[in-house]
């Protein structure tokens, strides 16, 4: 028995601490203030980078506290599981504990706190107390859900009221957060994000996942039937004019049939079986040729085969935008060619799809730890079409969150409790009005709502 | 007539009602103060016209899209809805003396448009923002920021404010009552949080359109969950721990600051939102 109430202790304890508004406040700032971090210290760029931005020390610190990848951290993720933990518990608390009094069987009212209401309207008419019983009870019962009518010292109370269910508003927002987590924890658990480039007339049938960079298999075939890119300026020297679109034609080959064929462009994808398919970039490369090796490190000028200029290697950037489209992973490498200008040139990492043209060779760059490997390929170009693949079936969860978090806002903070009581009293043969009403939240928009029943009242007889 | 030339001309007039504002409190007239919300209500309807022609001039050019694309766009987007939301309050509100410390802010908004580091050309569509998301989006995003940015109008006069100058007869003494200025702030940042909430949502599905997620903790979307969650902690505040008054208008200056990182801070950070 002891032992029982003891953990019943502890429960009520954990409970208690949970129902704190203090403790939504901490964990609210809390997310604030630690997701100021991410913003500030890039997110999942190569650990080389880091290495050499913030040096050894805040290096293997910031790491230790996982600052890299913080989102995705296990302190920011328990932040999130308090939050849920804490809305769940606030909400069931407050709702067992307001349901009564917001869904009672007899609307109560009472009235020593409507004639305490600053926001009441008085007046004096000379109909009889029972003729403005009629008329009112006509007007409020057309205008509030609830009406009820009590017989007084010297005439009548009046009580109508509306708007009962909206104190609920609130709730469905709590419920859109609940929805958004959870949404949010499918789509991590059972979905996935990667990428795939394609040359022009080939297939793939895996792809490479975002974070791990392992392989994963479709279950399907894609291929790319063709690449097109088209610019705002057709003037084909000017180097600086903006892509209008990026546009590959796809068919998805399950089976060896071919199921869909669709042209994507940027904010038009494929879908197919909970998978999507984006255009995400582009670029040129050779699917064989003769290939030449070097290696060098980072800021190194190394000699082209063949005599035909130096390629140094400057910086790696994890994201990096480029006419619109954010490239993944490249280098910044000027190239200088024999005769004639240095020039700057981005070279996408993995050496498997990207490169990038130059002449008469395509570079690509790999990263071996200690050095980067530079392999020359001869060309034989051809454009390859850059996918991104998701799977995410979160997504209708999240969706929904979406639909209650505006419309609970929008119950929350601009629909209310409205509580009107209207007493009518004889005095030496004329009635005394009185129009008072009650919001527990709103008492600016009760006043507005107090003053417009009281003003048409007046004109009844 | 061209847009550019409309822009000049509210960039004026949104001016010339900040000066009546300022005479109509100092000087405890209310004529001028009727002619500054004149004032404003021209510049509001000239900032649409001048909206809606740099739209057609947009589509004259054969790169037709919604002028929300970039800084100067948005600036000028920014201070036609701040204009707005500020004659909202004006009306609904009956107070007209608000305008002191809003109608500064579309004033600043056009003149910074104005300033020749801003690229005022109308450039074509980069393929990421060709969606008719980007309509709802930036709409929502700004009519939210208006919001926000009115109530931190009026949280710094509350702050300014000092419980002696309700008994005064100076000018400190002609500003609404504490109540009204506390009511005020919330109303806005009601107001402001449901659109920023609009704002993040339309966001995120035209995220999940063109990239396949619908949240990548880009350094602008982060900024905006963290004006969101400050707002939402305001709210809470207020609504269950009874904060009121100097303590909510602490909050909605922070909020504020939040704001204006989001919107202009951001370009600093790298990532897909920053004007470029």
């Amino acid at each position: 028995m002891t032992k029982l109430s003891n953990s019943d202790g502890f429960t009520n304890t954990l409970w208690k601490f949970f129902t704190s508004v203090k403790l939504s406040v901490f964990i609210l700032l809390s997310l604030a203030m630690t997701s100021i971090i991410g913003t500030l210290i890039p997110q999942n760029e190569n650990p080389m980078l880091y290495l050499k931005k913030y040096g050894e020390f805040r290096f293997s610190l910031f790491k230790s506290l996982d600052l890299f990848d913080m989102y995705h951290s296990w302190w920011f993720r328990f932040l999130l599981c308090m939050l849920t933990v804490n809305i769940i518990v606030c909400s069931i608390n407050r709702l067992t504990a307001t349901w009564k009094i917001i869904f009672p069987k007899t609307p109560k009212f009472n009235i020593n706190r409507f004639r305490k209401m600053k926001n009441r309207q008085e007046w004096t008419s000379t109909s009889t107390p029972e003729t403005l019983k009629t008329a009112y009870e006509t007007y409020l019962k057309k205008r509030f859900k609830t009406f009820l009518v009590e017989p007084a010292e010297n005439g009548y109370r009046l009580f109508a009221e509306k708007g009962r269910w909206t104190r609920l508003g609130v709730y469905v927002v709590h419920l859109s957060i609940i929805f958004l987590i959870i949404g949010g924890l499918v789509g991590s658990i059972f979905g996935f994000d990667g990428y795939v480039n394609i040359p022009e007339h080939e297939s793939i049938s895996s792809i490479f996942l975002q974070n791990s960079k392992l392989k994963k298999e479709l279950g399907f075939e894609i291929r790319c039937n063709d690449f097109n890119i088209s610019f705002y300026d057709s003037d084909m020297r000017n180097r600086n004019r903006m892509p209008k679109e990026y546009r590959s034609d796809l068919s998805i080959i399950k089976n060896n049939k071919e199921v869909i064929k669709k042209e994507i462009i940027v904010n038009d994808p494929l879908r197919y079986a909970g998978i999507n398919i984006f255009q995400s970039s582009y670029g040129q490369t050779k699917a064989s040729g003769l290939k030449y090796e070097k290696q060098a490190k980072m800021g190194q000028s190394i000699d082209m085969p063949g005599n035909t200029g130096t390629l140094k290697i400057e910086d790696f950037k994890s994201h990096f935008p480029y006419r619109g489209i954010t490239l993944d992973n490249v280098y910044i490498c000027v190239f200088t060619p024999k005769e004639g200008e240095p020039e700057h040139i981005l070279i996408p990492e993995n050496s498997r799809f990207d490169a990038m043209r130059n002449g008469d060779f395509i570079i690509s760059i790999e990263n071996l730890g200690n050095h980067l490997k530079i392999t020359f390929t001869e060309t034989g170009l051809k454009y390859y079409t850059g996918l991104q693949v998701t799977k995410d079936p979160g997504v209708p969860i999240v969706y929904t969150g979406f639909i209650f978090l505006i419309i609970g806002c929008y119950i929350t903070f601009f629909m209310f409790h409205k509580k009107i009581c209207v007493e009518l009293t004889t005095a030496g043969g004329k009635t005394n009005v009185m129009v008072s009403g009650i919001s527990e939240k709103n008492r600016p928009g009760m006043l507005s709502v107090t003053r417009r029943v009281a003003n048409q009242l007046k004109h009844l007889k | 007539m061209t847009s550019s030339k409309i822009f000049s001309i509210i960039t004026f007039l949104y001016g010339l009602a900040l000066v009546l504002y300022i005479i109509s409190w100092v000087f405890k007239k209310s004529f001028p103060g009727k002619l500054a919300v004149a004032a404003t209500i021209a510049g509001a309807t000239g900032n649409l016209a001048g909206v809606i022609l740099r739209w057609i001039e947009s589509y004259q050019m054969g790169i037709g899209h919604a002028p929300l694309s970039n800084l100067y766009e948005s600036l000028i987007f920014f201070a036609m809805t701040i204009a707005i939301v500020h004659l909202f309050i004006a009306f609904k509100y009956k107070q007209r003396i608000i305008g002191v410390v809003s109608s500064p802010i579309p004033f600043l908004a056009m003149a910074y448009a104005s300033l020749p580091k801003v690229n005022d050309s109308i450039q074509p569509l980069i393929p990421a923002l060709q969606s008719n998301w980007l309509i709802a989006h930036v709409m929502a995003c700004f009519i939210g920021y208006s919001a926000f940015a009115i109530a931190f109008g009026i949280s710094i006069i509350f702050l300014l404010k000092s419980p002696d100058d309700e008994q005064q007869t100076g000018i400190m003494a002609r500003i609404p009552d504490f109540d009204t200025l506390d009511d005020l702030t919330h109303q806005m940042v009601m107001f402001g949080f449901l659109f920023l909430s609009i704002g993040i949502i339309t966001g995120a599905v035209w995220a999940n359109q063109a990239w396949g997620r619908y949240w990548g903790w880009d350094p602008k979307e982060t900024w905006s969950l963290i004006t969101w969650l400050i707002y939402a902690t305001m709210l809470h505040a207020r609504l269950m721990r009874g904060w009121q008054g100097k303590r909510i208008a602490v909050l909605s200056c922070i909020g504020f600051f939040a704001v204006i990182f989001t919107y202009f801070g951001v370009n600093l950070l790298p990532g897909l939102h920053s004007y470029q």
